[in-house]
C-alpha cells in the first residue's frame, strides 16, 4: 500500500520546497470557560506536505483546525495562512482566505436539504458565478467521480452511509481547488475497509493536487498512511512533531504510551 | 455553565452532599436574571449589527431571498387566509349582536372594516406567521447549527449572516404586509358573507358603507406596520436558531423560543406602534 512517504519521493519534496510555510500557527492559546484547550501550540505545514495531528480525545485537535479556518478566534498567538495573519479579520476578509482552504468536517456536515450534487455544487454556485450551468454540472460530476461517488448524484445525504457522506464532503471541500486541505477525523466512525478507502482517497488527492494538508485524527494507522509528519498533542501542548520514526524513537513517556495503546 | 456550588433552585449546596445549607437571597437570583437579560439583549444587538452589515454589502443573495419569499409568503398564504377568514366571521357575529343591542346596526360595515383592517388582520397575520415561519426558521437554523452546517457555510467562504439571516429577515419584512392584505381581504369577504346570510346586504353596499369617509391614513399604516412584525419574527427566529447549542434539545428549545419570544415581542411592539400611528397619522 502506498503511503505519503512513497508518494512524496516522486512529488515535490516539502523539505526542499520550504520557503514560507503555507500554514503557520505560533504560540496559539485557546480557553473555553476555565479549561485551557490549547496552551501555546506552534506548528507549520508546507506545500505538498501532510501533517497529522494526533492526541487523546478532548486535547483540542479539532479546535486547532477550527482556529486555522477561522471558525473560532484564538485568545492569543498567531495564525498565518500563506503569510497572512487571519486572527481578527472580519467575516468577509477571512472569506477570501477560506476560498483557498477546503475543510472536511468530522460528520461531513452536508447540507441536509440539498442533494449530493447540489452539496458539491454549493461552493461553485457562490464563488464561480462565471461558470455556466453545464460547466458546473461537469465539474460536480468530475469531483464526485474523483471520490467514487458518481452514482449518488441525486441522493439526499440522509440516504447515504457515513463513509459516503465523508466522500461527498471531501468532494465539496475540493470544489474550489483549495491549496490547503483540513480534514477533521476523516476515518472516525468508519469500518476498517471504509477507513482504508478514505486513506487511499486522501493520498490520491494529495498526489494529484499537491495541497498542504492537516489531518486531525486519533487513528495512528491512518496518520501513518497519509501523513509526512505527525504532531502529538497532550494537555494543550505539542509533545512531539516529527516523522513516525521520530515518534517511535522518542523517550517521552506519553509518546510511548500513545504508540503502545494505538 | 452552572456554578457547581449552586443548585437550580437557588440554594447553596454542599459540594459533597448536595444538601441545601443556606438560602440564596432572592435579590441575587434577580441579579442573575437581570444579567442574563442584559446578555440576551446585548447578543441580539451584536447579531442585528452583523446581519445589517452583511445585508447592505455585496454580494447579494438574490436566489436565496427569492426562495425565502416563497417560503414565507406563498406557503403561509393558505394559513393566513384561513385565519383572516375566521376572524372576519367572528367579528361579524360579535359585531352584529353588539350593535343590535345598541340600535347601531347601520354601523356594521364600518365596524367590520375598521376592526379587521386596523386591529385584527395585522395581529392575526403576525401571530400566524410567527407560529409557522418563526418556528420553521428557528428549528431549521438550529438544526443546521448543531450539525455544523452553518460552520460548513462559513468554511465555504460564505457569510451565514448574509446567506441565512439577512435573506430570511428581509423575506419576513417584505411578505408580512402582503399577507396582511390577503388576511384583511379574506376577513372582509367572510365577514360580509356571514352578515349577508342573516340579512340581505350587497357586497357593493357593504364596501361603500364600510369605507365611507375613510382615508389612506386609516388603513395604510396599520397594514405596513406589519413590516415591523416581520422584522421581529425574522430577527428573533434567526437569532435563536443561530445561537443554539445542545443537540436535539437545543433545536426544540430554539423553535419554541422563536415562537414564544417572537409572538410576545410582536404584541409588545404593537402597543408602541398603535400609539405611534395614532400620533403620527391622526
Amino acid at each position: 500500500m502506498a503511503t505519503a512517504y512513497d508518494i512524496a519521493k516522486n512529488q515535490v519534496d516539502p523539505q526542499q520546497d520550504r520557503g514560507a510555510p503555507v500554514v503557520a500557527v505560533d504560540s496559539l492559546q485557546k480557553t473555553f470557560g476555565s479549561h485551557r484547550v490549547l496552551d501555546g501550540i506552534s506548528l507549520s505545514v508546507n506545500r505538498a506536505e501532510t501533517l497529522a495531528v494526533l492526541g487523546r480525545s478532548g486535547t483540542g485537535k479539532s479546535v486547532l483546525l477550527r482556529l486555522i479556518i477561522g471558525l473560532e478566534s484564538p485568545d492569543s498567538g498567531s495564525i498565518r495562512i500563506q503569510g497572512q495573519e487571519i486572527a481578527g479579520l472580519n467575516l468577509d476578509r477571512i472569506g477570501e482566505i477560506r476560498k483557498k482552504m477546503g475543510f472536511l468536517f468530522q460528520h461531513a456536515a452536508l447540507y441536509d436539504s440539498l442533494t449530493v450534487a447540489e452539496n458539491v455544487a454549493f461552493p461553485l454556485q457562490h464563488h464561480r458565478r462565471e461558470m455556466s450551468k453545464s460547466e458546473r454540472s461537469d465539474r460536480v460530476n468530475q469531483l464526485l467521480a474523483e471520490v467514487g461517488m458518481e452514482g449518488a448524484v441525486d441522493k439526499m445525504p440522509s440516504d447515504i452511509s457515513g463513509g459516503m457522506q465523508k466522500r461527498v464532503g471531501l468532494a465539496r471541500a475540493l470544489a474550489l481547488e483549495p491549496e490547503i486541505l483540513l480534514l477533521d477525523e476523516p476515518t472516525a466512525g468508519l469500518d476498517p475497509i471504509s477507513s482504508g478507502e478514505i486513506d487511499q482517497l486522501v493520498l490520491k488527492l494529495q498526489r494529484e493536487h499537491q495541497m498542504a494538508s492537516i489531518v486531525v485524527t486519533h487513528d495512528l494507522h491512518s496518520a501513518k498512511t497519509i501523513a509526512n509528519r505527525l504532531a502529538l498533542l497532550d494537555k494543550g501542548k505539542v509533545v512531539i512533531d516529527g516523522t513516525y520514526e521520530d515518534l517511535q524513537h522518542s523517550e517521552n513517556e506519553f509518546v510511548k504510551q500513545f504508540l503502545n495503546q494505538s | 455553565m452552572t456554578d457547581p456550588g449552586f443548585t437550580s433552585t437557588g440554594s447553596i449546596a454542599s459540594p459533597l452532599t448536595g444538601q441545601r445549607t443556606l438560602s440564596v437571597p432572592s435579590v441575587l437570583k434577580s441579579a442573575g436574571l437581570v444579567g442574563a437579560l442584559f446578555e440576551w439583549f446585548g447578543s441580539l444587538g451584536i447579531f442585528s449589527w452583523q446581519v445589517l452589515k452583511a445585508a447592505v454589502t455585496p454580494p447579494y443573495e438574490w436566489r436565496e431571498l427569492i426562495l425565502q419569499l416563497d417560503e414565507v409568503g406563498s406557503k403561509s398564504l393558505p394559513l393566513v387566509a384561513l385565519a383572516g377568514a375566521a376572524v372576519g366571521v367572528i367579528i361579524s357575529l360579535e359585531a352584529r349582536y353588539s350593535l343590535s343591542r345598541f340600535g347601531a346596526k347601520s354601523m356594521f360595515p364600518a365596524t367590520l372594516v375598521y376592526s379587521v383592517i386596523q386591529v385584527m388582520g395585522p395581529i392575526i397575520t403576525g401571530l400566524v406567521v410567527s407560529g409557522r415561519v418563526g418556528a420553521g426558521i428557528g428549528a431549521q437554523l438550529a438544526s443546521m447549527k448543531v450539525t455544523e452546517q452553518i460552520d460548513a457555510i462559513e468554511a465555504c467562504a460564505l457569510n451565514p449572516y448574509r446567506l441565512l439571516a439577512a435573506t430570511r429577515i428581509l423575506a419576513c419584512v417584505l411578505m408580512l404586509p402582503l399577507l396582511t392584505i390577503a388576511a384583511d381581504a379574506c376577513g372582509l369577504l367572510t365577514g360580509w358573507f356571514a352578515q349577508a346570510l342573516v340579512e340581505p346586504l350587497s357586497f357593493h353596499q357593504f364596501i361603500e358603507s364600510g369605507f365611507h369617509g375613510a382615508t389612506f391614513n386609516a388603513f395604510l399604516p396599520p397594514t405596513f406596520k406589519t413590516a415591523v412584525y416581520g422584522l421581529i419574527i425574522g430577527l428573533i427566529a434567526c437569532f435563536q436558531g443561530m445561537r443554539t447549542r445542545g443537540g436535539a434539545e437545543g433545536v426544540g428549545r430554539a423553535a419554541t423560543n422563536s415562537v414564544v419570544l417572537g409572538s410576545l415581542f410582536l404584541i409588545l411592539a404593537d402597543v408602541v406602534l398603535v400609539k405611534f400611528i395614532l400620533v403620527v397619522f391622526p
